[in-house]
């Protein structure tokens, strides 16, 4: 992977982080070079340029997201900004697997964990938004379990959950002219998967850390 | 415009205005330095970031008399905009009002300010009162979400009237035509901001000195009596002095001032009340960095259309 940051990737950050205002906290952990995943809400299309923009440029140079294949790869324009642009992880996200028989959605789901163990590689970070899909903003969606088997894969790697606030305000899923409100992004405390953890407890932890770091609006 | 620069009277007032920042931020560093035990810490900072936050207006009021007519109008139309930035980011909006955020944004907000600079009276006056007024809740009724209709659509309206229409009536000043007075107009929007801010200060500065009666306690804790009318009496005093820069003179001075600190005050305890109900402190406090303007101009925008149109009423009944 080439490590340079793409120009078009730079200027949309600084387009991002204009209209957005977005203000950074890091509560729980300060910006760090090794291995993570940061995991977040959804709740709009602006999220993952917010996230990656926050970062130092050392770090964001390495840090992928990690975006659905169907809604990226429908036009050749998503294709080029997610394949070339922002070097994202293009996953199979379920939606098709579940029409699929049981077994075959289970292989799909091994492969993809396969596809980001593999994208994390030596050095790379990556952007995860665990709901899978945007949702309204007024609570944080159920978590998928790619984090839960990513998490057990690479013990190694820290798990930083982060809190996008007023994101779904500014460029909600369905609109396409961002209002210019101000946002908050807020970086937790690093958190692993425990001996003996299943697999429903710890995403259920993960989302709750997850929504404990917002800020402003009902708790 | 620089021809203000050749208005001696305006010079003197502005250098004043530099020379009794240049005091306050010396005494305010010096306070800081040998901390006594009277005043609390946060008194303290208090009292400069506020001085801070004159300094920084006073840059902005240098930079829109050095940019003349239109630049004013820019800087204003910006800091109407940064306003009802910080307003919205706050006050809750549902999804249905996406739309009709973008338009007052980008399209009512920015008219407001074209209208002034074409001097189209009537349509500055009517824009957000009456258009907006009718334009934001039919475009929230066509969104379809009808839940909390009413409230919706009040406080988007709300937020227009006090970050774009009232404030839009500062930079209006410089448009008035005052027989006697042209191209002074720069010195009526300083005496505005000095008086209005001085009040602001002074009242703090008074309800922490020997402030015991609180005015309003549920909703601000710093509000006392003690506190506005010392802050009343002190700031319309001042007011009174500059009359000398003003088409008034000290007995009008004096009422004028009068009225601007008693808006400020209203523009404080509206402003504060609204907090409270959204649960914050100030709308500085959760979005640190680029909050505050808010926390400033609240009592700046109650104060500027009614001198607006008192000045208008008295001194340039034609307009």
């Amino acid at each position: 992977m080439n490590e340079g940051i793409h120009p078009i990737a730079s200027l949309l950050a600084a387009v991002a982080r204009g209209i957005t205002g977005v203000q950074v906290q890091w509560a729980g952990c300060e910006p760090d070079e090794r291995q993570r995943i940061y995991f977040a809400n959804h709740t709009s299309h602006l999220d993952f340029v917010v996230l990656w923009s926050a970062l130092p440029s050392e770090i964001r140079a390495r840090a992928r997201p990690i975006a659905a294949k169907d809604y990226w790869e429908e036009t050749s324009v998503r294709h080029y900004l997610a394949e070339n642009v922002f070097k994202a992880v293009l996953v199979d996200r379920g939606t098709t697997a579940k029409s699929k028989s049981h077994d075959e959605a289970k292989f799909v789901g091994r492969s993809m964990i396969e596809d980001l163990t593999a994208a994390l590689g030596e050095r790379n970070s990556l952007i995860l938004f665990p709901e899978g899909t945007r949702g309204n903003g007024e609570k944080v969606g159920e978590f998928r379990g790619g984090l839960y088997h990513l998490g057990l894969r690479r013990p190694d790697v820290e798990l930083v959950p982060a809190y996008l606030e007023n994101m779904n305000r500014i460029l909600p899923k369905g609109e396409y002219l961002p209002v210019p409100m101000l946002s908050l992004l807020t970086f937790g405390k690093p958190i692993q998967v425990e001996p003996h953890e299943n697999k429903d407890g710890f995403l259920e932890r993960a989302r709750e850390a997850v929504s404990s770091l917002r800020r402003i609006g009902p708790a | 415009m620089l021809t203000a620069i050749h208005d001696p009277k305006l010079m003197w007032f502005f250098g004043g205005v530099l020379c009794l920042l240049v005091i306050l931020t010396a005494i305010g560093r010096g306070l800081k330095r040998r901390h006594n035990s009277n005043i609390s810490r946060s008194t303290i900072d208090n009292f400069n970031a506020q001085i801070a936050a004159w300094w920084k207006m006073c840059v902005v009021f240098a930079l829109s008399l050095a940019l003349g007519r239109i630049g004013s109008l820019v800087l204003f139309g910006i800091l109407s905009f940064l306003a009802l930035r910080e307003y919205l980011t706050l006050v809750p909006t549902r999804r249905g009002d996406h739309r009709t955020l973008f338009w007052s944004f980008f399209v009512i907000m920015p008219l407001q300010y074209c209208v002034l600079g074409l001097h189209w009276y009537i349509v500055f006056a009517i824009m957000i009162p009456v258009l907006a007024c009718i334009f934001i809740p039919t475009s929230i009724a066509v969104a379809g979400d009808t839940a909390h209709f009413l409230e919706r659509a009040a406080k988007i309206q709300f937020g227009l009237m006090v970050c774009g229409y009232c404030l839009s009536h500062a930079p209006a000043l410089l448009q008035l035509k005052i027989p006697g007075f042209e191209g002074h107009d720069a010195r009526l929007l300083l005496y505005l901001g000095i008086v209005d801010q001085t009040n602001d200060l002074l009242q703090y500065v008074w309800g922490k000195l020997i402030g015991k009666n609180k005015i309003a306690w549920r909703v601000s804790p710093d509000k006392t009596w003690e506190g506005f009318l010392g802050g009343l009496v002190s700031a319309t005093a001042l007011g009174t002095l500059l009359w000398w820069a003003t088409p008034f003179t000290p007995l009008q001075s004096a009422g004028m001032s009068f009225t601007i600190c008693i808006l400020g005050f209203a523009g404080g305890v509206v402003m504060s009340a609204i907090k409270r109900d959204i649960g914050i402190k100030d709308f500085g406090g959760v979005i640190e960095r680029r909050g505050g303007i808010l926390d400033r101009i609240d009592s700046l925008c109650f104060a500027a259309p009614i001198f607006f149109h008192l000045v208008r009423f008295y001194f340039a009944p034609w307009l």
